[in-house]
């Protein structure tokens, strides 16, 4: 079996087994929602306001609700001691990392697309305007979370404070990549496309992805490995 | 060759160190029982060889390879103290599954074979949360067998299995033994165990306190090994 197809095999099996259980899509999902809806509550702004904020905000609350989807890749492992089985099987670490990532990634931008139209509901902001542009700073953003998230998630499996820690150690690992998509999605939320002055953040948020991806795909089988 | 060669390893946890020069070998085709009392680094031991561990100093060799050698990981199979299935995925799912991840030519015909041979293909496809403690067992004793392992690595295989479980996994054992299997199994259940043991390690603090073939004295009386060479 060659790696693209372990990948697709692991990333097939825990979405099939999130979709059963919903436990982390379900929590992440009404987090997002809950703090979108108590933010359009809290501040009754005008629609230019809302789009200045609109892009910190999004990324805010796609980061914390991340956490809590990405908190449980690897946790969903533990119960009868899956890991071991996987850790065991013949197939890279680097797959069995990629194939959760890529599970993931699916989830989170399922969790995405749907605060997306609860905040354009709420905030009576046009998302759409830049549509495919802001699908590009939505995947690249979303890949940085993803990929940090699930190797962290991988990395506090055992500790016993884990939902805790892995805010604490993943937040100022993604700080170059917030701000990178905080500063790309602002112009798309106004109905402006990515100008030249804002293509350094794209470089930058395009190398956090391509770095932090081959250095956890690199670092894979030492953390489950121990 | 061995089939397993535990050379000199050593394991810390902190400062203390929880084995402490190991040197095991087990032939091909034999079975090594390991004994010893509680904490006395059996599962330790076992999770180095599968290669879920590294030692602090030592090698393991398993049928020459390294246990995180992809090669060797094929070779190998290996129950612990969990069943290592899904609760939210069907019987044929997990199977299916790590038939998939073992490379096996059809998976699902793997699977379905497995399921018969352990008298789960009534309920193919139930959720495994749904099962009954034994049933959890067996499909646990199917996945270890599912890819034809040459090696197996058992951790205390006969706890809290139920009657049907036992006799399944026994016979399975006995039948990998004819084929030429080698086994390695950490055990408290002497008697089960010596009745399929070629060769017995008793470990006691972290060192091996014997080393040795198999005796009709030893399994004639399970007790021996530690009156003679344990703790007392």
């Amino acid at each position: 079996m060659g790696f693209a197809r372990q990948v697709f095999v692991i990333a097939a099996k825990d979405l099939r087994a999130e979709i059963r259980t919903k436990e982390a899509i379900n929590a992440s999902a009404a987090f997002a929602l809950v703090i979108l809806l108590l933010f359009s509550f809290a501040f009754d702004l005008d629609p230019d306001t809302n789009r200045e904020i609109a892009s910190g905000l999004l990324w805010l609350v796609f980061a914390f609700a991340g956490t809590l989807l990405l908190n449980r890749s690897f946790v969903r492992e533990l119960p009868n001691d899956c890991l071991d089985a996987l850790v065991a099987a013949p197939i890279p670490s680097s797959a069995l990392f990629l194939g959760k990532s890529l599970a993931n990634y699916v989830l989170l931008l399922a969790i995405e697309f749907l605060s997306l139209i609860v905040f354009g509901i709420f905030y009576n902001v046009r998302w759409t305007s830049q549509f495919a542009q802001l699908m590009l700073v939505l995947a690249l953003g979303t890949w940085a979370l993803t990929i940090m998230g699930t190797i962290f998630s991988a990395l506090t499996v055992n500790i016993r404070l884990r939902e805790v820690m892995l805010p604490i150690l993943i937040y100022p690992f993604l700080v170059p990549a917030l701000m990178s998509a905080i500063q790309l999605t602002l112009d798309l939320m106004a109905g402006k496309p990515i100008g030249p002055e804002k293509v350094a953040w794209l470089q930058m948020l395009l190398g956090f992805d391509v770095i932090y991806t081959a250095v956890t795909v690199f670092l894979v089988e030492n953390v489950l490995v121990g | 060759m061995s089939a397993v060669a535990v050379d000199g390893v050593w394991k810390y946890y902190g400062d203390f160190p929880a084995l402490r020069d190991i040197r095991l070998e087990a032939p091909p085709g034999s079975c090594l029982a390991l004994i010893g009392r509680n904490g006395a680094g059996k599962t330790t031991l076992l999770r180095i060889i599968a290669g879920f561990s590294r030692p602090g100093k030592g090698q393991v060799r398993i049928l020459g390879g390294s246990p995180r050698e992809t090669a060797t990981r094929r070779n190998v199979g290996f129950i612990g103290h969990g069943i290592a299935v899904y609760d939210e995925l069907s019987a044929l799912e997990n199977l299916t599954l790590y038939a998939k991840l073992y490379g096996l030519e059809n998976p699902r015909q793997a699977a379905l074979e497995w399921l018969e041979h352990t008298g789960l293909e009534r309920v193919k496809d139930g959720l495994v949360r749904e099962f009954s403690r034994g049933m959890r067992q067996r499909l646990a004793v199917a996945r270890a067998f599912l890819h034809n392992p040459s090696v197996l690595l058992l951790d205390e295989p006969f706890t809290a299995l139920d009657d049907r479980a036992i006799a399944v996994l026994q016979r399975l054992l006995r039948e990998g033994l004819g084929h030429g299997k080698t086994i390695v199994m950490s055990t408290h259940q002497l008697r089960e165990a010596l009745e399929l043991a070629s060769h017995v390690a008793l470990l006691n603090r972290g060192q091996v306190a014997f080393h040795g073939p198999c005796t009709p004295e030893m399994v004639a009386d399970p007790g021996l090994v530690y009156a003679r060479y344990g703790e007392g």
